[in-house]
């Protein structure tokens, strides 16, 4: 007997339906509202590919039931920005060539949006022990980092 | 008359291959180079803008697809842009000029009254109104490459040479769709492999019901021989049912690798075939003093980031596959002799994944997809791995003995290296030979391949790098191809050269403090080189390196050298640490020479890539086995974190040079070396085996 869960998804009320109210919100995420930004890494909440803002704290979803995200606010990396309107973050990492391969990126900035939302001025340590909870396998975390800082003083400045 | 082509182009001499004008204002170049995380189709993008006269906006890639790209093999070994670009440029040029011939003669003019501004054609610099897109109807492209086109200067690039942002970067910041992973077919099924642990396990029991219970929603399963998948149209269900499979399929036959060969020593004692190279065995008669000393490294995991994913419909009596592999056409090869179905009836289709450093599992990923789909014909199939799936079944580096042994001179400087090394095969891909995984479970598996490595003209595998560059009178290798194996090995970026490098450069630096010489001037006093000395004189520069700096204080630096595969490009790092109850990377420099850089950018990201990834190895990795293998996860394989990621500075020295060198693998081996002669002169003490965990760092110190 399928079961509805509500909630919202960047700003959009949604509505699903499923059989097994255990299915990772990742799965829903990708399978049943077609966002495929937030990326499967390993299923076991440890490399932060699949990181999302739930009710504006970052977490990985590859193994969050969906039961739990009922009447919650999720945000993944499509609800950031766009190419017509880049996020700062996602300006940055453009700009600063921050990335090999990208599959990390969408986690990492995630991560980077929560750290900026509660720490505007992070130091270089404060942004590495952040992104701590990602992985980037292709060896692009100082280019990351920088980009970090940059989308930051962007920010301060006014520019979102 | 023709001249000699590139080899790539003289593998693959239609034009059509190479370029297709689609519409007006579009430019689309087919390259056999597949994007990995590396930049390459950015960098073919520059190219193409220069040698065609286009903007980049106009030009669009398609890359890896055995029915419309040339055929140029795997995309690795640092080698896309060192020989792919000088067959896509000649290929270019070629076009160019046919485009311009064939326009003279529609202006009756002159040709070289013409040139070409983003794709329109001028005549003596005023517009004459045609441009490729005009002329593409009359210009016959379905010609072989006469390699005659002029190929622009240096002092004619425009883009080439030029910082150039990635073509494939926004996609990827704004989440879309932009991986394999992400593919939608219409009536796809999700399906997960329950996989064979080794050649010759035979299913015993399946309790079906107990593993469909797991799955919380419906699935089925196909099975041929012992290959066993679980497919449905809910991956939540396949993902839950292929994780509980382990307990309810028993396996008969089953060979795992024991923690008794973990270590790379394991190898010494094992069966091998003797592989020598080089200089005659060494008269001793003459040598003053020996050296010689042993060096390892255990077996190391790709760990791409995402696990292996492939997609295969089978319709019609045609297997379409797509697939993040480096070969698209050695896979279409394999599947064909280890599926039986005949290559004309397979079109192979790469998608961007991950990074994958080398031969990871996305070979075998595509592999499974094409079986389960060849059961379920006209229903596309997408098999994603588990990440435990991959940590355990992705073929991994193999481990490595490398025994340094040196005669010196009465200067103290070696006039005599034998580099001996225990090594299994660095090359089980497809295209040397390799099985597909999955085919091993079918009836009838293929043979295993008979034991080789990557032949020495092309670099070697276990052999990359054991040559030293430096000017010493006699020089051999002994290789011992290790045909027994717990596990199966294959290519990890740079192959032997890590190992190698880290062998002979730690020895270098043995050497020199023996005798009584610092690192660099040592390295100068036996390099002839000059682009070598170039780089390590730059590097020590950049460091502001002090011969005096004192041993043993808990802070150390460390120099290495290398040419990778001494061919492609010249690197030199220092690195600068710190060894409390760890070893703490403080900074890292490094200067390259690779010649003509297309993206200056891009090849400051790879380099500093690679230094990131073998610090990683170099610090924390090595794959574990516990009655099986025992690394399954990021807990139980860790890699280098944010926090531990040092800072690094890249210099590129002589990058207008006319021939580009490969750099995509040129950090690895130096990197190693230059952390492990850091360590050394910090603990003032040496260690010889990698990974260099604190228990080894400790016991370093009880020994001192």
């Amino acid at each position: 007997m399928p079961r509805t869960f509500d909630f919202t998804v960047n700003g959009k009320a949604v509505s699903v339906s499923l059989d097994n109210e255990e299915t990772p919100l990742l799965d829903v995420l990708r399978n049943k509202l077609g966002l495929m930004g937030t990326r499967f890494g390993c299923g076991l909440e440890q490399c932060g590919c699949c990181m999302v803002l739930i009710d504006g704290e970052p977490e990985k979803c590859c193994a969050k039931p969906v039961w739990s995200i009922a009447g919650k606010s999720v945000i993944t990396i499509e609800g950031l920005g766009s190419a017509e309107r880049p996020h700062p973050l996602q300006q940055a990492f453009l700009d600063e060539q921050a990335g090999q391969c990208g599959y990390c990126l969408s986690g990492i900035i995630v991560s980077a949006k929560a750290l900026l939302d509660r720490n505007p001025s992070p130091t270089r340590a404060e942004i590495a022990a952040a992104l701590d909870s990602n992985i980037c396998r292709c060896g692009s975390h100082n280019r990351i980092m920088r980009a970090v800082e940059k989308a930051a003083a962007i920010m301060r400045a006014g520019g979102a | 008359m023709n001249a000699p082509l590139p080899g790539p182009l003289a593998d693959n001499r239609r034009l059509d291959r190479w370029v297709a004008f689609p519409a007006p204002g579009q430019v689309t170049i087919l390259t056999g180079r597949v994007e990995i995380g590396q930049g390459v189709l950015t960098a073919m993008a520059q190219i193409a803008a220069d040698e065609l006269d286009v903007a980049m906006t106009r030009i669009a890639i398609r890359s890896g697809d055995t029915e419309a790209t040339p055929n140029e093999g795997y995309t690795a070994g640092s080698q896309s842009i060192q020989f792919g670009a000088a067959a896509l440029r000649q290929a270019l040029a070629d076009i160019r000029a046919l485009f311009l011939e064939k326009a003279a003669q529609m202006l009756g003019c002159d040709a070289r009254e013409l040139s070409i501004v983003d794709g329109q054609i001028l005549r003596n610099g005023v517009s004459s109104a045609q441009d490729y897109w005009s002329l593409a109807g009359m210009v016959n492209l379905a010609v072989d490459a006469t390699g005659t086109g002029a190929r622009k200067a240096a002092s004619e690039f425009k883009t080439i040479g030029a910082s150039t942002a990635r073509l494939d970067l926004p996609g990827k910041v704004f989440g879309a769709p932009a991986f394999i992973h992400d593919m939608k077919l219409d009536g796809m099924v999700h399906a997960r492999v329950v996989r064979q642990p080794n050649r010759g396990a035979s299913i015993g029991s399946i309790d079906e019901a107990a593993i469909k219970r797991a799955a919380k929603g419906a699935i089925d399963f196909v099975r041929n021989g012992d290959f066993l998948a679980v497919i449905s149209n809910d991956e939540t269900a396949v993902d839950l049912a292929g994780a509980a499979a382990a307990d309810h399929v028993t396996w008969q036959n089953v060979e795992a690798p024991a923690a008794s060969q973990q270590e790379a020593r394991w190898l010494l004692q094992r069966p091998a075939i003797d592989r020598p190279f080089g200089a005659p065995p060494s008269p001793d008669a003459q040598a003053t003093e020996r050296f010689e000393a042993t060096y390892t490294r255990g077996y190391l995991a790709h760990a791409s980031i995402s696990p292996s994913c492939g997609l295969a419909l089978y319709k019609n009596g045609h297997l379409d596959v797509w697939t993040h592999c480096q070969g698209v056409f050695p896979l279409r090869a394999a599947l064909a002799r280890e599926l039986g179905i005949a290559a004309d009836k397979i079109s192979v289709h790469h998608v961007q994944g991950s990074g994958c450093y080398g031969h990871n599992g996305a070979d075998d990923a595509a592999a499974d997809a094409a079986i389960v789909a060849l059961q379920k014909p006209g229903i596309p199939v997408r098999v994603r791995w588990r990440r435990e799936e991959e940590f355990v079944y992705e073929p991994k580096t193999p481990a490595m003995v490398v025994t340094v042994r040196a005669l010196l001179d009465e200067t103290g400087k070696p006039s005599d290296w034998t580099q001996e090394i225990w090594s299994p095969t660095h090359n089980l891909r497809p295209g040397g030979g390799g099985n597909l995984l999955g085919a091993l479970a079918l009836p009838n598996p293929p043979p295993a391949p008979p034991p080789n490595d990557v032949p020495e003209a092309n670099g070697g595998g276990a052999t990359r790098n054991a040559e030293p560059l430096y000017a010493i009178p006699a020089k051999r290798i002994l290789h011992h191809l290790v045909t027994e194996t717990p596990i199966r090995t294959s290519a990890l970026r740079g192959l032997g050269a890590m190992p190698n490098v880290f062998a002979l450069e730690c020895a270098i630096d043995e050497l020199a403090e023996r005798a009584g010489a610092d690192p660099v001037a040592y390295r100068l006093s036996i390099t002839a080189d000059v682009r070598a000395r170039a780089v390590i004189e730059k590097v020590a520069a950049m460091a502001r390196w002090d011969a005096n700096a004192p041993a043993g204080t808990g802070i150390g630096r460390g120099i290495a050298f290398a040419r990778y595969k001494n061919k492609a490009a010249y690197s030199a790092i220092v690195v600068e640490l710190q060894v409390d109850e760890d070893i703490r990377l403080r900074r890292v420099w490094c200067a390259t020479d690779a010649g003509l850089v297309v993206n200056p950018d891009g090849a400051v990201n790879q380099l500093e890539g690679g230094i990131i990834q073998s610090a990683s190895w170099v610090l924390k990795e090595q794959v574990r086995f516990d009655n099986g293998v025992a690394s399954l996860d990021w807990e139980t394989y860790p890699v280098l974190k944010f926090s531990e990621v040092p800072a690094i500075d890249v210099e590129l020295i002589n990058t207008r040079d006319e021939i580009p060198l490969g750099v995509g693998e040129a950090t690895a081996g130096p990197t190693a070396a230059a952390i492990g002669n850091a360590v050394s002169h910090a603990l003032g003490a040496r260690i010889r085996d990698l990974p260099l965990t604190r228990e080894r760092v400790m016991a370093a110190l009880l020994k001192e």
